[in-house]
């Protein structure tokens, strides 16, 4: 097993410098960043549309180090599954290809194209950061949005169906890897990228990127919020590899404390949540509770 | 013919800081430092970092003292939460706007 890695053995190169388009206080900022460094300097990039692109910049400066294609929202998967096909005919091999995609472009838009790449086991890792809605358009609904967030497009009674489970889809492809993350805990997701790099197939990551416009709250808290969502058992933290699934980093620890912190402290620290009732809100625990019961089944 | 000017047609981008502008000018609060609360000031080595670990904008060095790129530090303030010691506090930037001119 790998060691874990900790804020002082982190390496310290960089691959996206300072002063980006990315709002005050971005989540993704904070896992891009630790990402890359995991990913390496042998990495070329695939992004599509999304508040990625804001972030890697306009023409002619580039906020990132590494090379990018960005492609339409659809193609993601399957710009990934050419720039492997070109590299294998140049004989290159020790090269990376990483997606990066947001929960709009991997949920709804590119799932087709990620499907048929993981189904076909094409050789990279794909990663999801996921904000919860279409967020550099300006914070529509998206297919991984919660049940009762306000977004553009749901203003009043807030999202009305509950949040697409993507890495449970990715996982059905039986893959080497899938993972869930977030940008709250960096390093965690840091080891995780490092842990899948040689694996076989598509590597599928799920991350939970807090976004203070969106979401509703200072920018300050980002990190906080995003604890908090894993701290409730609200969000998982796990990993499934070759189909053994395993709660990891903070959430396996919640498993031996047997105690999550309620679930109304998350949602009451953003605003999207404000129309949530208490019942809601006590619908929602109950739903926690029953899944982190499994949990604590499996664990005795 | 010739070789094609590739970068120039496919609008090639050059890496750099700052692609956003001086992003420390989006600025409402400043990070300041207190080295007599921060861990790695206090021990003379290595240690916490966590400032720099969270950091969105990579503008904290992981140095001794950390210090603070207040050209592209947006103000976000996550430092000042996450620093254990409260070691980094948040001061309006009115505050500054005098010294600034001077
Ligand atoms: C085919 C197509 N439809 C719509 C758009 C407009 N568009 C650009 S980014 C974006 C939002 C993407 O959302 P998501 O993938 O969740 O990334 P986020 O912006 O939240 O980071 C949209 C709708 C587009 N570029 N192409
Ligand atoms: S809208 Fe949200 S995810 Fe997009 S750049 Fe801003 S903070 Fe980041
Ligand atoms: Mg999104």
């Amino acid at each position: 097993m790998q060691a874990k890695t900790t804020i002082l053995s982190l390496p310290t190169e960089e691959f996206v410098h300072p002063g980006t388009r990315a709002c005050t206080g971005c989540g993704l900022a904070i896992a891009y960043r630790v990402g890359l460094k995991a990913l390496g300097k042998n990495t070329i990039l695939v992004v599509p549309p999304s508040c990625l692109t804001v972030l890697q910049g306009l023409f002619p400066v580039a906020s990132t180090k590494l090379p990018c294609l960005n492609v339409t929202f659809a193609s993601t998967a399957a710009a990934a599954t050419g720039i492997l096909a070109t590299l294998k005919s140049q004989g290159k091999t020790n090269i990376q290809v990483a997606a990066w995609a947001g929960d709009g472009g991997t949920s709804d838009i590119g799932l087709q194209a990620l499907s048929g790449a993981a189904e076909r086991g094409e050789n990279f890792i794909y990663l999801c950061y996921d904000n919860e809605g279409y967020m550099n358009t300006g914070v529509q609904r998206s297919g991984t949005t919660p049940i009762g967030a306000i977004t553009a497009n749901t203003p009043f009674k807030g999202k009305l169906q509950q949040k697409k489970d993507v890495p449970a889809i990715m996982a059905a492809h039986h893959l080497s890897y899938v993972a869930t993350c977030s940008a709250a805990y960096p390093l965690d997701l840091y080891d995780k990228i490092v842990k899948c790099k040689d694996m076989p197939g598509t590597k599928y990551f799920h991350i939970h990127i807090p976004c203070p416009p969106g979401w509703g709250y200072d920018p300050r808290y980002g990190i906080k919020v995003g604890r908090l969502a894993v701290e409730t058992g609200y969000y998982d933290l796990y990993e499934i590899v070759n189909g053994e699934f395993k709660l990891t980093a903070a959430s396996e620890k919640l498993v031996e404390k047997r105690k999550l912190v309620p679930v109304r402290e998350y949602f009451r620290a953003q605003s999207r949540f404000k129309i949530l009732t208490d019942e809601q809100i006590a619908d929602i625990q109950n739903q926690i509770d029953a899944k982190w019961a499994a949990y604590y089944k499996k664990d005795e | 013919m010739g070789t094609r000017n590739y970068k120039r047609k496919t609008s090639h981008s050059e890496n750099g800081p700052g692609d956003g502008g001086r992003t420390g000018s989006w600025r409402v609060e400043r990070p300041i430092l207190d080295k007599s609360l921060c861990i790695p000031c206090k021990r003379n080595k290595e240690a916490c970092f966590i400032c720099w670990l969270f950091c969105p904008e990579i503008v904290i060095s992981r140095t001794i003292p950390p210090k603070i790129d207040l050209e592209y530090c947006k103000g976000c303030g996550i430092c000042a939460e996450e620093c254990p010691t409260k070691a980094i506090i948040m001061v309006d930037e009115a505050e500054f706007s005098k010294e600034d001119k001077e």
